[in-house]
């Protein structure tokens, strides 16, 4: 009833081809941006800002790239962390040689450095394909964390093998180190993020998407209509390590503020892959509900039996923990394979009817 | 670094025998992907699982053989629940779905194995001394010669690997031999055709994961004595994978074919390239190798070749 398209025409080939064709729908998103943008640094309070919307904002972009590759471009990759570190390590570099680099643009770069690498350790997808690439690409994971922790060069010589954020400003306004006010962070992230995810809306919208999903349909089918494999998929692996790279220098930099390689382990990596899955392969806002999701279960299972009014020991709670997390991701699955963003698009086509029955 | 035979010799058969032992582990992965194409990311989570149970049996005072055959039924009860659980639902799912789900798995044994028996190092002791063994050696060669201590070998690592040659053998003979192993590779080769011919895949596949779960309790037990019973028993699973794409998925002489290679590799490698570079190669050295073996051989050194078409 409320969700409906009818009587809404199409009267030329830009509004045909828009992001958001239905008027519900643009309402909706101005609504969102409305709330991100001035609701969110009104209300929320620091422990929200810091430790909920600036990781998510940062997993989120992650997951961008990540679903770029696996479920836009069908490459299952276990190297996300890796890639991260990259990002993280690079940008680190750039804006400890050069100080008075702007950080959106030491960012950017970490991203294309990041991206150079991708294709490097995207080179095999040409010849190994489905799990044997993945476990290809855990030669990436272990071999970067394993670099940057054994090469001095990368931290500037520090003896702890831990990176700091120097602080650096944006008109004026202080966004990493430790003078950086979490609202700041916030809006410099909601900024960045919001850019990127437009930009990978419209890129898989795109010829370029086109070909990624026909060489994730069946590569071989692909290859004999025309599109060219090797660019396709090394464009694929670009793409997506230069937005995982950003998410490592996010992460880096405005996140944590000081990193080292082990935060970027093997379970990033998977924890960014869940989040592709639990949110929906080959969408975009299933990455950004798959990040959500990831973000948000932890604090919750963690707090939830203290709100239960249960008394646990520490260990026995982490182990819980564990468990429920688990169960909760064969129980997604089972109910549904194609994530959250699958979950919305039939609740939206139920919305379509709602309250009438047919 | 003196680069003495006998000196190569030692770091070679040390990492052969350790090959072994990533070998066991990969044969459980090997099992389950033959007769369901479903990558187990779980495995390594199971071998931790069936030790903290052994060493858990252990401690309330069973004998060493109660304890394993508690164990052993445990494993089967895990594999009937898993398939009820999680398999059947999501037959027909792809594989990366099926993957995700074995990763759900992993943690729900992680975190309940450890929340049963607790989470501190516990030490299992199966009897058989890790003291070195001695050969070749010319006691009466004068000082110097590099000969005059042998070759010194573990007893440990050399009765863990026969046990996993008893093990291969077994399995290959059940595979080839038995009514439920040709089942089992009909299963493999095409689920359709093999239920049309009446054979059930959810029995197949509890037999299966029971399989791979003894796979696991062995290998469990072998490590677990070797490192001691504690949670980084389940990331033993992340040295299997190089072994298993060296191999090929769908081998059961090349999980051991790759283990040997990956062990030997990256002792060899650690010894004698890790001092130049820094050291600690051996975390990703084994993929590497690995990585590079795909690219002349994309199934593996063993696996079926993949045929692809329209």
């Amino acid at each position: 009833m409320l969700y409906r398209e009818a009587g809404q025409f199409k009267t030329s080939y830009a509004a045909d081809a828009a992001i958001f064709p239905i008027r519900q729908d643009r309402i909706a998103m101005l609504i969102l941006l409305a709330v991100a943008t001035v609701g969110v640094p009104l209300w929320a309070d620091e422990y929200w800002l810091t430790s909920i919307f600036v990781p998510f904002l940062v997993f989120a972009t992650a997951a961008l790239g990540l679903n770029i590759l696996t479920g836009y471009c069908g490459q299952l990759s276990l190297g996300t962390g890796g890639f991260m570190a990259t990002g993280a390590y690079a940008a680190y570099k750039l804006s400890t040689a050069f100080p008075s680099m702007s950080i959106v643009v030491v960012l950017l770069l970490a991203g294309l450095i990041t991206a150079a690498v991708g294709v490097v350790f995207g080179l095999p997808s040409l010849r190994i394909k489905g799990f044997y690439l993945a476990v290809a690409t855990l030669a990436a994971q272990f071999f970067l964390l394993w670099l940057f922790n054994k090469v001095a060069w990368f931290t500037n010589y520090s003896p702890s093998g831990v990176i700091s954020a120097p602080p650096r400003t944006v008109a004026g306004y202080h966004v990493t180190g430790s003078a950086a006010q979490p609202v700041v962070k916030y809006l410099f992230l909601l900024g960045f993020v919001g850019v990127l995810a437009l930009s990978a809306k419209n890129l898989v919208r795109s010829r370029t998407g086109r070909a990624w999903m026909a060489i994730r349909d069946m590569d071989i089918a692909a290859e004999i209509i025309g599109i060219r494999p090797l660019w396709t998929k090394l464009l694929a692996f670009s793409v997506s390590s230069f937005y995982i790279g950003i998410a490592g220098a996010m992460w880096a930099f405005v996140y944590t503020g000081s990193v080292e390689a082990l935060a970027f382990d093997i379970n990033r990596s998977f924890q960014v892959l869940f989040m592709i899955i639990i949110g929906g392969l080959g969408s975009i806002l299933g990455s950004f509900l798959g990040a959500a999701f990831m973000v948000l279960l932890p604090i919750l299972l963690n707090r939830a039996p203290q709100l239960l009014g249960i008394r646990l020991a520490t260990d026995t709670v982490s182990h819980l923990e564990f468990i429920v997390f688990g169960v909760l991701i064969v129980f997604f699955l089972v109910v549904e394979p194609h994530g959250l963003a699958r979950l919305w698009a039939i609740g939206k086509e139920k919305l379509r009817l709602w309250p009438f029955p047919h | 670094m003196d680069l003495t035979l006998p000196f190569f010799v030692e770091v070679l058969i040390g990492g052969l025998l350790t090959g072994v032992m990533y070998a066991l582990v990969a044969l459980g992965f090997v099992l389950v992907f033959k007769a369901s194409g479903i990558f187990n990311f779980a495995q390594g989570a199971m071998v931790l699982f069936a030790a903290l149970t052994y060493v858990g049996l252990l401690e309330l005072g069973t004998g060493a053989v109660l304890a394993f055959v508690l164990t052993a039924l445990v494993m089967v009860l895990l594999a009937v629940a898993v398939e009820r659980v999680v398999l059947r639902p999501l037959v027909n799912q792809e594989p990366i779905i099926l993957f995700m789900a074995t990763i759900g798995i992993y943690y729900v044994l992680d975190g309940f194995g450890q929340m049963l028996w607790g989470s501190d190092i516990k030490a299992l002791d199966l009897g058989i001394a890790s003291d070195p063994m001695t050969f070749l050696a010319r006691p009466d060669a004068p000082e110097g010669d590099p000969w005059k201590y042998g070759i010194m070998v573990n007893r440990f690592d050399l009765t863990a690997a026969a046990v996993a040659a008893v093990l291969v053998l077994a399995l290959a003979l059940f595979f080839q031999k038995t009514r439920i192993g040709r089942a089992l590779r009909a299963v493999a080769d095409d689920h359709q055709a093999a239920q049309s011919v009446g054979i059930g895949l959810p029995a197949i596949w509890v037999i299966v994961w029971s399989v791979a779960g003894l796979v696991a309790l062995v290998s469990g037990l072998a490590w677990g004595s070797k490192l001691g019973v504690q949670f980084t028993l389940a990331l033993i699973t992340l040295k299997a994978l190089p072994v298993l794409i060296l191999g090929g998925f769908t081998s059961v002489p090349g999980a051991i074919v790759g283990g040997l290679i990956v062990g030997a590799g990256e002792k060899l490698a650690e010894v004698f390239i890790g001092p130049l570079v820094g050291g600690a190669i051996e975390d990703w050295f084994a993929y590497m190798l690995a990585m590079l073996v795909l690219l002349v051989r994309p199934q593996g050194l063993f696996g079926e070749r993949i045929i692809e078409r329209i």
